[in-house]
């Protein structure tokens, strides 16, 4: 083992900003390229990942983050983060300017079972910002349109102006393909949508159990009554996928963080099947 | 609670590289080899300078317990005049006292607060530097200077069963063949391990009941276990590997006849019957992973401070922060990884707040993790039963004592 690879899953590699994006005021969504051309080249694509994966990303001098993917895993070369000003290290984020150079370590945890729910009706459920990992698996639905029966997604967030991806939901309700459904929690006198939790999108929506799949992303309470409320439709909870956020240094089971029961959420998750974590759902604190 | 009761995680055991096992554990970095002859053998006490010596010329800098500041403490020592002659130690919940014995022991005590983690996992840790460059990024480098890790080999001498244990159960957190540890596996591999048996208890321990003590049959170069009989005040030495082999073959050393084996047998099992803790652990995983909503948990909460005295004291606890920080000029940057402890309430912040807000819930998780889910996880207890925490705990709580409480609870419930 050589000096420079000896700490290597705990290296960052340095990454440079192609271009900057505002979602909306303090959500920037990042494209970055490695910024080292042997990087670059490498086959294995310093880029790759699954869809519901993520990155550790560095900010020189300041720290890291964990930050799910929310680009399109079919562009190889590069990679598309999309970050809320929470902290010092993601407000850093939400400031940076192409050309700048950023690390990344990663790709880490598990994957939106995409290739699995083949021939399943699917819907995709997100709050909020949880909208952003799941934005590949939706690429990947799109993508691979035909195997899929039907795909929906509901989408609920706090106010109008706090809906991101604009322009995809815009593409994606317009093109038809996947039933779009967008709610807020509290409108405007603009506002001529939805008013109300995500769950209530699932009122009244046709759904046939035995065939649905769902993937839910967004706050714990969010997934919490998503999950309860397929449920009590008949979705069966191995069928229901959630993705877990917990506090993360390593991403490689090892600096003890990010345990939720018997699990390290940076390995075995963020993406659980709910069968496997509803028994620690319920409890507070774990 | 049904659901929290069905504890079979498969798609989580079969992806751990180790098996479960409840009793000693399969090594990751195992040197026992126990078909070679000439392995065992009985120094005399005047003769034991002779092994550190052998030891030191081996480039081994020995490291061992040592009398410092009121306790027993492990240092880099320079012989046998370092060790603690004559000194035991009281333990009890919340109390530590160093105490004259009436004979001149050399190793007549239990563990101090330190186990050997610090050598292998250190307290805080330099993982690398960067340094800004002149196109406006920045690169890792990583000269000596800028990470200088101890690559000194230890001798750790006096290692107890426990803490042997404790070792191994750290090799499964560390050296995970899938993302090994880089700085871990260089000064757990470097390192030479002679465990001395014991042949006492404290009140705190019950490394009995958690099968990890008070005798290591194997995962040691050398073992010692001392004998004082009459005037008589001698070593029985069992090689546990060909460097153990060999270091014995250096050293001064009568063959060990029946009686020698026969006494030293004798010496842990006193430590065996003097042991006056012990945890049941039959069924203790299950039982406590469905147990999230004792109401313990909430009078545990009440009496525990949250200092984390008891996650550093703990030889397996591995838990760890990261802090980036900069020089004045903002060109040179570094991380360091410390040590730190799930009852910080830093430890579990995501943005909007910490997850376990509560004391209870941070004891909890402690707890639920160190006898639970750690078999999940690394296939093992997270408890090898040395009593540190109980003693170490300003309060006392003593979790050899809260453990039957849950397991009360819950058989009402």
């Amino acid at each position: 083992m050589t000096p420079a690879d000896r700490s290597a899953p705990l290296h960052p590699r340095p990454v440079r900003v192609l271009e900057t994006r505002a979602e909306m005021p303090g959500c920037t969504t990042l494209r970055v390229a490695p910024a080292d051309p042997a990087d670059a080249a490498d086959p294995a694509g310093a880029c790759g990942f699954a869809p519901g994966q993520f990155y550790m990303v560095y900010v020189f001098g300041l720290g890291e983050v964990p930050i799910s993917v929310s680009g399109d895993a079919a562009r190889p070369g590069e990679l598309t983060f999309t970050v809320m000003a929470v902290g010092a290290v993601t407000r850093a984020l939400c400031a940076v300017r192409p050309g700048q150079t950023l690390g990344l370590r990663g790709p880490f945890g598990t994957a939106w079972p995409v290739e699995a729910l083949t021939g399943r009706d699917v819907i995709v459920m997100a709050g909020g910002l949880g909208l952003a990992p799941l934005r590949p698996a939706i690429y990947h639905l799109l993508r691979h349109r035909d195997r899929y029966g039907a795909v929906a997604l509901l989408y609920g967030t706090r106010q109008p102006r706090s809906i991101v991806f604009a322009p995809d939901l815009t593409g994606w309700r317009e093109a038809a393909a996947i039933d779009v459904a967008v709610t807020v929690d509290s409108g405007d006198r603009d506002w001529s949508g939805h008013v109300g939790v995500v769950t209530e999108l699932l009122k009244g929506r046709r759904l046939d159990p035995a065939r649905t799949a769902a993937l839910l992303c967004g706050p714990e309470i969010m997934m919490r009554f998503s999950a309860y409320a397929l449920r009590d439709r008949g979705v069966a909870a191995g069928a229901i996928h959630v993705s877990m956020e917990r506090n993360m240094k390593c991403g490689v089971r090892m600096c003890g963080r990010c345990q939720y029961g018997p699990f390290f959420v940076c390995d075995d998750g963020p993406v659980f099947s709910f069968d496997r974590v509803e028994h620690l759902f319920g409890i507070r604190e774990v | 609670m049904a659901a929290g009761r069905r504890r079979v995680f498969p798609t989580l055991r079969a992806r751990l590289p180790w098996p479960d096992c409840t009793g000693p554990i399969p090594l990751a970095m195992d040197r026992t080899d126990m078909t070679q002859t000439g392995s065992t053998g009985v120094i005399d006490r005047d003769a034991l300078q002779a092994l550190f010596d052998a030891v030191i010329a081996r480039g081994y800098v020995p490291v061992g317990p040592t009398v410092r500041d009121g306790a027993l403490v492990l240092d880099e020592l320079t012989g046998v005049a370092d060790l603690p002659a004559g000194w035991t130690e009281d333990q009890e919940a919340g109390t530590y006292r160093l105490r004259r014995r009436d004979d001149a022991a050399l190793f007549g005590f239990t563990t101090g607060p330190q186990a050997w983690k610090p050598y292998l996992f250190p307290p805080k840790t330099k993982l690398w530097a960067a340094e800004a460059t002149r196109d406006g990024g920045w690169a890792i480098h990583n000269t000596p200077d800028d990470a200088p890790d101890d690559t000194r080999p230890f001798a750790f001498i006096g290692v107890r069963p426990c803490d042997l244990h404790a070792i191994q159960v750290q090799d499964r957190v560390f050296l995970d063949p899938r993302h090994p540890d880089p700085l871990y596996a260089g000064r757990r591999e470097r390192a030479l391990v002679i465990v001395v048996q014991c042949g006492q208890a404290a009140a705190t321990c019950f490394c009995a009941s958690m099968d990890t003590g008070p005798r290591a049959e194997s995962g040691y170069d050398l073992a010692l276990t001392e004998v004082l009989e009459g005037d008589a005040h001698t070593f029985v030495a069992d090689a546990g590997s060909a460097v153990g082999r060999s270091l014995l073959a250096e050293v001064p050393h009568d063959e060990a006849g029946a009686d020698h084996l026969a006494a030293a047998a004798a010496c842990t099992q006193r430590a065996r019957d003097q042991m006056g803790r012990r945890i049941d652990t039959a069924g203790l995983p299950d039982l406590l992973s469905a147990a999230y909503d004792s109401d313990r948990w909430d009078a545990l909460g009440r009496r525990c401070l949250a200092c984390g005295n008891c996650t550093m004291v703990c030889p397996t606890c591995f838990c760890s922060r990261v802090e980036d920080v900069t020089d004045l000029t903002g060109d040179h940057a570094e991380r360091w990884r410390a040590w730190d402890s799930c009852y910080t309430l830093d430890f579990s912040y995501i943005h909007g707040g910490s997850v376990r807000r509560t004391i209870g819930a941070r004891y909890r998780h402690w707890l639920v993790h160190k006898l639970s889910t750690w078999h999940d996880q690394f296939g093992t207890s997270g408890c090898v039963g040395c009593g540190r925490c109980i003693t170490w705990c300003p309060v006392g709580i003593d979790l050899t004592a809260e453990v039957p409480l849950i397991r009360d609870r819950g058989s009402k419930a």
